[in-house]
């Protein structure tokens, strides 16, 4: 049983115009196994919540604290917070020009475990997870992330959340730019890393859509930096019925 | 004493002590290159340290008697240093403004006889190859010949029997100068003229070694034969000549490495290395330069192809202060083709002045360059490359692709591409790009696990892979971990 906590955590990014506060007092815990949807309209801070927990060096931790079982997050680079058990499915993944799929996963599956995966048993759980995403076979010979589509990026995401078998995972808007069967896919490897690992989850989204599929125990309502409001999945279908106008503050709705 | 070495590098990577690292250090000096340069150790220097500075006629008299040369080639010498002496250093490229001519060793002589097995070596200079992993590169037959120069001279030489009775001759450049000197009279200096330019009359006068490879009609050596260049005295110039000549429908690939001690004060290398390619004949020619960073390495190869042959330079520069090479293929017969892979890396202090040039002089003729440059802690890369097409060459065609990683902000990348077109029916292609590794690429590869050095040197390997992909399997691990070595400590 892991913990993920955040706490009163404020975070500001340096910009053309100075310096900008996105988020302001987040506090939220996770134990394993549970799934957190974050829901919220854009700009709202949801993957700056992300990207920091994940610690991308472009975000300025101002104030707060990140713990994984009482451990300081925050003191970690994003190697040892790799390697401590968290994950982050980008919105965004990156291309590697020249390094395979087949490289790439044994590099980093090697630099989590600290010692490489026997290579027999370790081939075969990548085909196997390959076949269960529906990626063709042909993916592990093409260089990480160059030329695939959308979804075909997000699929691969979600390959190296079930092969890294992480305590917590971060999925940052996965289900943007998903037809309804890559969606349903991605869906299952989410579910499947979460009953086969007990992995604990922080699931961020514009839409409920997902939500048919990987069923959340708790969603929070991010606006404008903070948690507007928290509840269960009954919250999730009242957002599907009436939108977020109720949280934003008259200035921001009438934008 | 390997056992040892081994022992202590263990210890060195599995620690984090500055105590416990100094004391492996000081109990193993050979290890202080650990993570910067792997092969800056030096041998005793009985024979360096005796050997004259500077350069004129006696000099060159001397080389030429101990040799017992032909008149011709003395004669040959010392036009040679006439040129040298003429032309003015070159101020286009790289700085050399601080290559002290005077200072320099023109002719170590460190053994007697020429080996013919490795245990025949004295034992420091076998213990160098065997550090470098020759004699196992031979043993596991990754080559099917090798020749090993110390200094000025091939102090080993082997070629496996087969190719010896098919006619291949693959020997040091002084030895087949006796007994091949049919070829000497028709071949050397014939591509590259005595006074081509500074470096090349330099090396006509004082050169010493290289390898001569002849490969009759129709043979294919299909495993690689190997030189390795190794400096081993302080302000050492090392000259060797390489003749290689492909006759029809033939192929041989050729592979030559290079290694050097870590001094204070600098030496140079300036090697000439012409190549003939015979009608329909395909010659392979790899190099992976890592020398320490205090060799000057200027060096003139040139290649000329017949009717329907085909050249192809792979170029790896690694080490070294300064380099300036520009490997050139001039395309004399219709259909000939040449073609450039050159990879260069350029660390704190260092300048990588390299590219390629193509000289169609036949219709029908094609070329490529493929460039890819890194640099990063201030390191300088230039791609310096020249086309040309001249009248009549019609129907030829030629791409250059020339791309730069920057690793940081404080290095520098340039492009000089000069391209002389004079015909009409041509077709030509350029694509230059410069990148950057950005933040989000190592955020990505850093948030799977990787530490930020190995997160770089894996961007870094994957820029370079359509080279490295090029290289026989053992050189490609082998350009790997150079990247590796050399990426560690690049971040801070």
């Amino acid at each position: 049983m892991s913990t993920l906590e955040i706490k009163d955590l404020h975070v500001s990014i340096e910009t053309d115009q100075g310096t900008k506060d996105i988020l302001k007092g987040v506090s939220l815990t996770i134990n394993s196994g549970e799934i957190h949807a974050i829901m919220g309209p854009n700009g709202s801070g949801k993957s700056t919540l992300a990207s920091t927990i994940a610690g991308h060096p472009r975000y300025d931790v101002t104030k707060g604290e990140i713990l994984l079982d009482g451990e300081d997050v925050l003191e970690m680079g994003a190697d040892e917070r790799a390697q401590a058990g968290l994950f982050l499915a980008m919105q965004y993944p990156v291309e590697v020009p020249g390094v395979t799929m087949t490289n790439f996963l044994r590099t980093a599956k090697t630099a989590i475990e600290g010692e490489a995966p026997k290579l027999r048993t370790w081939t075969k759980e990548v085909k196997d997870a390959m076949e269960k995403l529906r990626i063709d076979a042909d993916f592990a010979n093409r260089n990480v992330n160059e030329g695939f589509s959308g979804g075909e990026k997000k699929r691969v995401e979600i390959l190296q959340l079930e092969l890294f078998k992480p305590k917590f995972a971060i999925l940052d808007e996965t289900d943007s730019g998903l037809d309804i069967d890559a969606l349903r896919v991605v869906s299952e490897g989410v579910n499947r890393a979460h009953e086969d690992n007990g992995m604990g989850t922080l699931l961020i989204t514009h839409y409920t859509r997902i939500l048919n599929y990987i069923k959340p125990s708790f969603v929070h309502v991010f606006v404008d930096g903070k948690v507007a409001e928290q509840g269960g999945p009954e919250l999730a279908d009242e957002l599907e019925a009436n939108g977020y106008d109720r949280f934003l503050t008259p200035a921001a709705a009438a934008v | 004493m390997t056992e040892q070495i081994a022992k202590a590098e263990e210890v060195l990577r599995n620690t984090n002590d500055p105590g416990v690292i100094q004391k492996v250090l000081d109990d193993n000096p050979e290890l202080k290159g650990l993570g910067t340069y792997e092969y800056g150790w030096s041998d005793s220097d009985t024979a360096g340290a005796t050997a004259k500075r500077g350069i004129d006629t006696s000099v060159v008299e001397d080389i030429s008697n101990k040799k017992s040369e032909p008149e011709w080639m003395l004669k040959l010498r010392k036009k040679g240093l006439k040129y040298f002496e003429r032309k003015p250093q070159p101020t286009w490229g790289a700085d050399l403004s601080e290559i002290d001519f005077d200072n320099i060793k023109y002719f170590v002589r460190s053994t007697e006889k020429q080996a013919q097995t490795w245990e025949d070596l004295p034992e420091d200079i076998r213990n160098t190859y065997e550090r470098l992993g020759i004699p196992e590169a031979e043993r596991e037959r990754l080559v099917s010949g090798v020749a090993a120069q110390y200094e000025s001279e091939v102090v080993y030489h082997q070629i496996r029997e087969d190719l010896e009775e098919q006619g291949v001759i693959f020997m040091d450049t002084d030895t087949a100068l006796k007994e091949h000197p049919e070829f000497f009279e028709e071949y050397f200096g014939s591509v590259i003229p005595v006074g081509d330019n500074k470096f090349a009359a330099l090396n006509t006068a004082v050169w010493s070694g290289g390898s001569f490879v002849y490969v009759p009609k129709g043979v294919h050596v299909e495993i690689p034969l190997q030189a390795y260049f190794r400096i081993n005295t302080e302000n050492m110039g090392q000259f060797e000549r390489t003749l290689i000549i492909a006759d029809e429908g033939s192929y041989v690939h050729y592979i030559e490495g290079c290694t050097a001690p870590i001094y204070n004060t600098d030496s140079l290398h300036s090697a000439v290395v012409e190549i003939i390619v015979r009608k329909n004949a395909r010659v392979r020619y790899t190099t992976i330069q890592n020398w320490s960073t205090n060799v000057y390495n200027l060096v003139t190869k040139r290649a000329i192809v017949d009717e329907g042959g085909t050249m192809e330079w792979i170029d790896g520069n690694i080490g070294s202060k300064v380099t300036m090479k520009y490997p050139a293929v001039y395309l004399t017969g219709e259909h000939a083709k040449g073609e450039t892979l050159s990879v260069a890396f350029a660390g704190a202090g260092q300048h990588q002045d390299t590219g390629s040039k193509m000289v169609h002089m036949a219709p029908n003729t094609s070329s490529s360059i493929v460039s890819k440059s890194v640099a990063r802690s201030g390191g300088r890369a230039s791609y310096r490359g020249l086309v040309q097409i001249n009248p009549e060459a019609k129907g030829s065609a030629n791409s250059v692709v020339c791309d730069a990683l920057l690793v940081d902000t404080i290095s520098k990348t340039d492009t000089y591409p000069y391209i002389d077109i004079r015909e009409d029916d041509v077709t030509l292609g350029h694509e230059a790009t410069v990148s950057k590794v950005s933040e989000d690429q190592l955020f990505y590869l850093m948030s799977r696990g990787l530490a930020e050095d190995e997160a770089m040197a894996m961007i870094v390997r994957g820029f370079i892979e359509p080279i490295a992909r090029e290289l026989p399997m053992e050189y490609a691990l082998e350009l790997n971990r150079l990247i590796e070595l050399q990426m560690e400590g690049s971040v801070g």
